[in-house]
């Protein structure tokens, strides 16, 4: 990880895609953390009729509360959850698909091949389907579920780039030397895989806020009432002809959101490519 | 071809050729058979997870009946009844699969109408809804490939290439909401936002309201689809033979059309199965948005409804166009590629 030296600084902010990425995330994070305390009103406070002017300047949701402070306030939880669940999305998917890769034989056929069953399943269906037999998801469920659905897609990845490396020299030196198996994995090939891998999380992180407010515009909320960007959507739609800005503030940061982390991912693999990242 | 029949003594051979004991048909059998087979094998799997996770985990009674759960136990009886929640989870998984197989798949919770009746009509709106996204999506990001690969460098690519990569990473609920904003509901006020369509009439026969969702479908995989391409034609563009071409002096477009857009095909058709089998799961979220009368909102509705019959067909039926997807675009691409076929066939 040489991200964070000067020189590398240096190398990011020639770097325009990664650089507007990183800016425009940020920008959205500190929104979503700042939001709730920057606040004009209540987060369930009602200031007016629904969908009119009253309030800040965007107006009032379908219960009559203020939508900036639903805005400013509903960020957090979809910045919590889909960076949970990248995390474990990451975690999990390197994981199996390092081990496949290291330990070989049939195990690793074994496992790439429930890995192309999981692959099947488009992402989203996993989570509708446990979800249909839930009462009231849980916010830790959507960090499972979106995390899992993410894993078999990094295993792929993981276990494509490690497959790379663990016939190297330094893997064999390594073992000749009488490292355990696992400190190899820790020590040599995982250091190795920084970026494709690091692109990765930045891809699966836009993918996650995607699926996690896809979930509350769908309708599945894990806490009714609180603010959130996709749940909000749901639940101004019939306020679209009237008042907009409900539907649209939210999709909005979101969309902005997405574009962020999608260039910031897309940056990485530039740098990547020009070689001069190690 | 001569085919060698009989076993020579392993000694005896000298020739570097393998002998082929299987005509190319033959190979050809044996390797869909094989991956058949094997898309046989991932459906089966996908259907173990499908039932269990929609029965196993969770209590789908609980979910059905929400507050009614404890005050009505008669109605928990009787739902257990319907789901035949009395007999082991094994028994009952077989017995799913046994019906799915025989193309009984259940009845539904809620309105107590055999699901294949209810999903009939669906699955041929949501093939028509797929089928009219691709149609439309490839030419455009094929188009749009060729403008920016023919501009390499120049401004125009750069702008494309910026365009298409905000697209990319957007949620297709996303850009279906501002798509509404803009053509329907707040800017211009051009098509409807939700597809209504009398009960038994397709939605196809009221063109103007299946405009935005192809639209948002189409701009949701375009980008992805457009940016392969271009870096395949630019590849293609490099390499020696349309360098030679070029030297032959053949115009630049025909090199562009003849040279370079055929040989990026093969590569293309992965992309395009791997966003059409995308699609599958991106309907979900497209039908519900524009409530239209497919299969992707019918699971929305169902999840919600916890309508478990309803979900598991849904979910196999969704499962089974990403595999099927998937398996057209392996032959496909075999059959496109010279290498690849030599390959099966010695």
């Amino acid at each position: 990880m040489s991200v964070l030296t000067t020189t590398s600084v240096r190398r990011v902010t020639r770097q325009k895609r990664l650089f507007v990425g990183m800016i425009i995330t940020a920008v959205v994070v500190a929104l979503a953390i700042v939001g709730p305390w920057i606040a004009p009103y209540g987060e369930n406070e009602i200031v007016g009729k629904p969908f009119t002017h009253s309030g800040s300047f965007l107006g009032t949701d379908y219960l009559g509360q203020d939508v900036l402070t639903r805005v400013l306030a509903g960020g957090r939880s979809i910045l919590v959850i889909s960076v949970l669940a990248t995390l474990l999305g990451m975690v999990g998917g390197i994981l199996i698909g390092v081990v496949a890769a290291y330990v070989g034989g049939w195990f690793d056929e074994v496992v790439m091949r429930l890995n192309d069953v999981a692959l099947a399943f488009p992402q989203i269906l996993l989570a509708l389907l446990v979800l249909s037999s839930v009462e009231q998801p849980k916010w830790w469920m959507i960090v499972l579920l979106v995390g899992a659905s993410h894993a078999p897609r990094v295993a792929r990845l993981a276990r494509g780039v490690a497959l790379g490396l663990v016939s190297r020299d330094f893997v064999a030196s390594a073992e000749a030397l009488g490292e355990s198996r696992i400190r190899v994995v820790i020590a040599e090939v995982l250091p190795n895989m920084n970026a494709p891998l690091l692109a990765e999380a930045g891809l699966r992180l836009t993918y996650s806020i995607g699926m996690v407010a896809g979930l509350g515009f769908l309708g599945f909320s894990t806490d009714p009432g609180a603010a959130d960007w996709g749940l909000m959507i749901n639940e101004n739609r019939l306020g679209l002809l009237v008042l907009p800005w409900g539907v649209l503030a939210p999709v909005i940061v979101i969309g902005v959101f997405t574009i962020g982390t999608n260039l910031m991912a897309d940056g990485i693999t530039q740098l990547a490519e020009k070689g001069d990242d190690s | 071809m001569a085919q060698v029949t009989t076993e020579q003594p392993a000694a005896a051979t000298t020739t570097t050729e393998p002998p082929r004991r299987r005509s190319p048909w033959g190979a050809w059998a044996f390797w869909l058979a094989r991956r058949l087979g094997l898309a046989i094998l991932t459906l089966w799997l996908v259907s173990v997870l499908v039932f269990f996770a929609t029965a196993a985990l969770g209590d789908p009674i609980r979910a059905i009946l929400g507050k009614d759960y404890e005050s009505s136990p008669s109605r928990v009886a009787t739902l257990e009844d319907q789901l035949n929640l009395d007999q082991p989870l094994v028994e009952r998984y077989f017995d799913w699969l046994g019906g799915l197989l025989t193309g009984d798949l259940g009845t539904s919770l809620s309105n107590r109408l055999p699901v294949s009746e209810l999903i009939g009509d669906r699955v041929v709106n949501t093939a028509v809804l797929v089928i009219v996204s691709a149609v439309v999506m490839i030419p455009v990001a094929f188009g749009i490939a060729m403008i920016s690969a023919n501009a390499r460098g120049k401004r125009l690519d750069q702008v494309i290439q910026v365009i298409l990569l905000g697209l990319a990473g957007v949620p297709e609920f996303v850009i279906g909401i501002l798509l509404v904003a803009l053509l329907s509901t707040t800017v211009f006020h051009v098509f409807p936002a939700v597809t209504i369509s009398a009960g038994g009439e397709g939605p196809w026969q009221n063109p103007g309201s299946m405009v935005l969702p192809v639209l948002t479908l189409v701009l949701a995989i375009a980008p992805y689809v457009a940016r392969i391409v271009r870096s395949t034609l630019l590849e293609v563009l490099d390499s020696d033979y349309v360098e030679l071409a070029r030297l032959k002096g053949i115009p630049e477009g025909v090199v562009m059309r003849k040279h370079a857009l055929l040989n990026a095909i093969v590569p293309s058709i992965q992309v395009v199965a791997l966003q059409l089998a995308w699609l599958a799961g991106g309907i979900v979220i497209v039908e519900y948005l524009f409530s239209y009368p497919g299969i992707g909102a019918s699971l929305v509705d169902s999840v919600r409804n916890s309508d478990i019959p309803m979900v598991q067909a849904l979910s196999m039926i969704i499962a089974a166009i990403y595999v099927g997807v998937n398996l057209i675009a392996d032959v496909l691409s075999i059959l496109f590629t010279p290498r690849a076929r030599t390959a099966i066939t010695s």
